[in-house]
This record gives C-alpha cells, structure tokens and sequence, in this order.
C-alpha cells in the first residue's frame, strides 16, 4: 500500500538527527513493547509480514508522532484485536485507565518455559528461505524492468523503486513471499534478487550513485534487448 | 481497511499532554491483557530486553571486520559466501538469518538503509540507532546520499561510487570498512576496537589509531 511509511525519496524531513541516540530505549515503556512484541512474534501470534503491515496501517499522523515503539505497540494491538485474542473496547477501557493513573501496577506472571522459548528464537531467528523446484527467471546481469503497482494491501517494493529499469547484481534464493504471507495468503517463496537502479534511473541525476534493492522475482519485468 | 483506520482513531479524541503518555499507555495495556490470558510471561519480556541491552551490541560485527582486515582468504570468502562464513563463527540469529557482507574500497563506498521500516543486521550489530529508524535518514539516503554523508563528517570525491543497499526484504547488510592507515601489525582485538558500528553501516569510516581517541 501506499502509506506513510513508504518514505524512500520523500523531501521535508530535514537533516538526520544524532546525537543522544546511543541507548536502546528512551523511556521504559518501549522496552516493554520491545519484548512484547517479540513475543508475540516468537510465539507466532502473528507473522513478520503482517506486522509491518499493521505498522503500514496506521493513520499517518500517528505514525509519524508515535515514535519507533509506538509503532510496535501500535501494530501490537491492531493484531490482537484483528485475531481476536484480546477485545477492542476492553483494550480502550484499559488504556484510559493507565492515562488517567500512570502508576497504575502491571500484573506480573512468571512463565521460565516462555523464557527458554524465547531464548531459542532469538538464538536461531526466523529463516525465509524455502525450497522450491522452479529455476529463477533471471540471472547476473540480466535486464529487468520493475513492475508499477500501488495495491491496497502489504508490498516491499516501494513506490520510487517502481517502473524503472535495473540490472540483477545477485540472485538469492527463495523467500518468503511478503505481499501473500502479510494476507493470509500463504508463504507462495519466490526467488528474490539484488536489483542495482542508478541514480540516473531513479532520480534523473547524473551522479556515481546508485541503489541495490532486494526484490522478488514477481516484481521484475524481463527486458530483450 | 477503513474499520482498521477507524480503530486507530479512537484516542484522538482525548486530551494528553504528550504522544508518549498514550502510547506508554497503550503498552502497558496490552501488557497487563496479555499477562491476564495468560499469553505471555513478564519474565519472558524481560529476557529478551536484557539479551538486546547487556549480552548484543556491535561487538560480532566489529571481530568479523578486525578478521576480515587481517586474514585475505577469510575476506574472499566473507565476501562470497558472507551467510555460511558468518554462521560458522556462531554470528546468526533474530534479524541475522541471512547476512550480506559488502566491502568499501577506494573506489565503491556502500552504505546500508531500510527505506520501509527499519531492516538491520541485529545479531552483528546490535540494535539499531534511533536516527537509523527515523524518516529523516530513510527518505534521503537513496536520493540524496552525498549529502546526507556529508552531515555525517564524511566527504566523498566525485569519483567514488556510492551504493546504497535498501533491505527491503530478510537479507541484512553488514559494510567492511575501509581500513585505515597505520594500522599495519596491529592484532585483530586492536583492529576490533578500532572499528565502530557507524562504520559498519556505511556513514563514517574508521579513523586511524592517533585519531580514534579525539
């Protein structure tokens, strides 16, 4: 979709801020929603790909004053209530509860089975690479096109990457395929490429620049010449 | 999509005095849900904090750099095979699953971004920086990178080629540094402190020894 967070190539965003960066997480309740939503990721309460796609989804006001865990709460949320694991309003209710008192206890439980759970997911991550018994279409240094589209739901090829000319610098193997699995629509793994777009192509500069995007094979376009 | 819109709407209508204080209260309202069902363990969320904060940071990024500085054959093959290499030394994980390691030269300086969300190699490096999240770098490194370098202290010339590396699917991008001069008969643990995690995303270089400590 063509939402907020499709930034790439966007102008008004001033200059990168650095500077007191350097902790991990400014206030407590971010590194609560750090570990929470990776344990609802690590126990498969929902996918990578439908994550990003909550966070793609929210109003673009929000996402932009949210901050970063704002939108992991954000797409949290969404999620469970989506799934029904937890309810809209009693969510809301509860919300306003720890607005109106902030000192408000968190009930705590104990679960060491969920930790070592845990352990292992972050050991051993998450691979998106599958098998499948297809050739890819493309090869090094062959000429691709990437396709133009603007769909309502979850894509990972961004809108300045659309319609323009590349060479594949690498093929990869078989991933998961994000604009199917953030839908419920299966894994559908197709090939994935590096895509080398110059500056030229993207931006009508001349200049010794250029980008490498990773893209699936449905994306590309062959290009005879 | 348009009831989900609605959702999302709901606590515009409050009064708070900061975006902070609903979204700190959002949080803590999923958490205290999720404990009730039973859906998740207090515990658990603080495991997993605390491996981000204490055990992981840059340091795997910075041995594989320091290695690849002093040992050509283990660079050759970082650089072919950077997913097999990197898993061999134990570097994988959550946000590490499969890696690409790219090498700055004289002639070609890479530099990694996440144009969609926020994508980083965080079994090498640690969790990513606040600025490496935010619009503001996003949106300018793949149209402007020169210049959002330059804000970084870096100035390349004309001639050098600059590719940016936009991880918009699960591959992770790690950048060899070029390493700097004076630094010849130096041990990998000394290389490895020289190396900083900015560099390893692209938007500095490592600085000689004289200067690392200015």
């Amino acid at each position: 979709m063509n939402g907020i967070h499709d930034v790439g190539g966007m102008d008004g965003f001033g200059k990168v801020v650095t500077g007191e960066d350097e902790v991990l997480f400014h206030e407590d309740w971010e590194r609560r929603a750090f570990g929470l939503l990776n344990g609802a990721l690590g126990q498969g309460f929902f996918n990578l790909d439908e994550m990003r796609h909550g966070i793609e989804r929210m109003n673009p006001a929000d996402y932009l004053t949210s901050g970063y865990y704002g939108h992991w709460t954000a797409t949290l949320a969404k999620l469970l209530v989506e799934k029904g694991m937890i309810d809209e309003s009693e969510l809301d209710r509860r919300t306003q509860a720890y607005q109106k008192e902030s000192n408000k206890e968190i009930p705590r439980r104990e679960n060491p089975e969920l930790v070592e759970h845990m352990k292992q997911v972050v050991k051993f991550g998450a691979s998106t690479v599958r098998e499948i018994s297809a050739q890819p279409k493309f090869g090094i240094g062959s000429r691709v096109k990437t396709i133009n589209h603007n769909p309502s739901g979850h894509t990972r090829l961004p809108r300045y990457a659309r319609g323009k000319y590349g060479i594949i610098n690498a093929v990869y193997d078989a991933h998961v395929f994000p604009d199917a699995h953030a839908h419920g629509k299966g894994e559908s793994p197709e090939y994935l490429y590096s895509v080398r777009l110059t500056a030229d192509e993207l931006w009508g500069v001349n200049g010794q620049e250029a980008v490498y995007i990773d893209l699936w094979e449905s994306y590309l376009i062959p290009v005879n010449e | 999509m348009s009831e989900n819109h609605n959702h999302d709407h709901h606590h515009h209508g409050h009064h708070h005095p900061s975006p902070e204080s609903y979204w700190s209260a959002r949080t803590k309202a999923v958490e205290s849900l999720l404990i009730e069902k039973g859906l998740i363990s207090s515990d658990a969320i603080e495991s997993v904090v605390q491996f981000y904060e204490k055990d992981l940071g840059p340091m795997h990024g910075k041995k594989v750099v320091a290695k690849a500085w002093s040992d050509p054959d283990f660079k050759q093959k970082l650089l072919a095979d950077s997913e097999t290499v990197l898993k061999d030394l134990g570097y994988f994980g959550m946000q590490g699953e499969h890696v690409r390691v790219v090498e700055n030269t004289e002639d070609v300086h890479n530099v990694v971004c996440c144009t969609l969300c926020s994508c980083y190699p965080w079994a090498l490096l640690g969790l990513p920086p606040a600025w490496y999240k935010e619009p503001a770098y996003r949106s300018r490194i793949v149209k402007e990178p020169r210049s959002v370098l330059e804000e970084f202290g870096l100035v390349l010339p004309d001639k050098v080629e600059i590719r940016v590396w936009d991880s918009s699917a699960e591959i992770r991008y790690l950048v060899i540094p070029e390493r700097p001069a004076g630094t010849e008969g130096m041990t990998e643990e000394e290389l490895a402190e020289l190396v900083t995690r900015d560099s390893m995303i692209g938007v500095v270089k490592v600085q000689p020894p004289a200067r690392a400590n200015v």
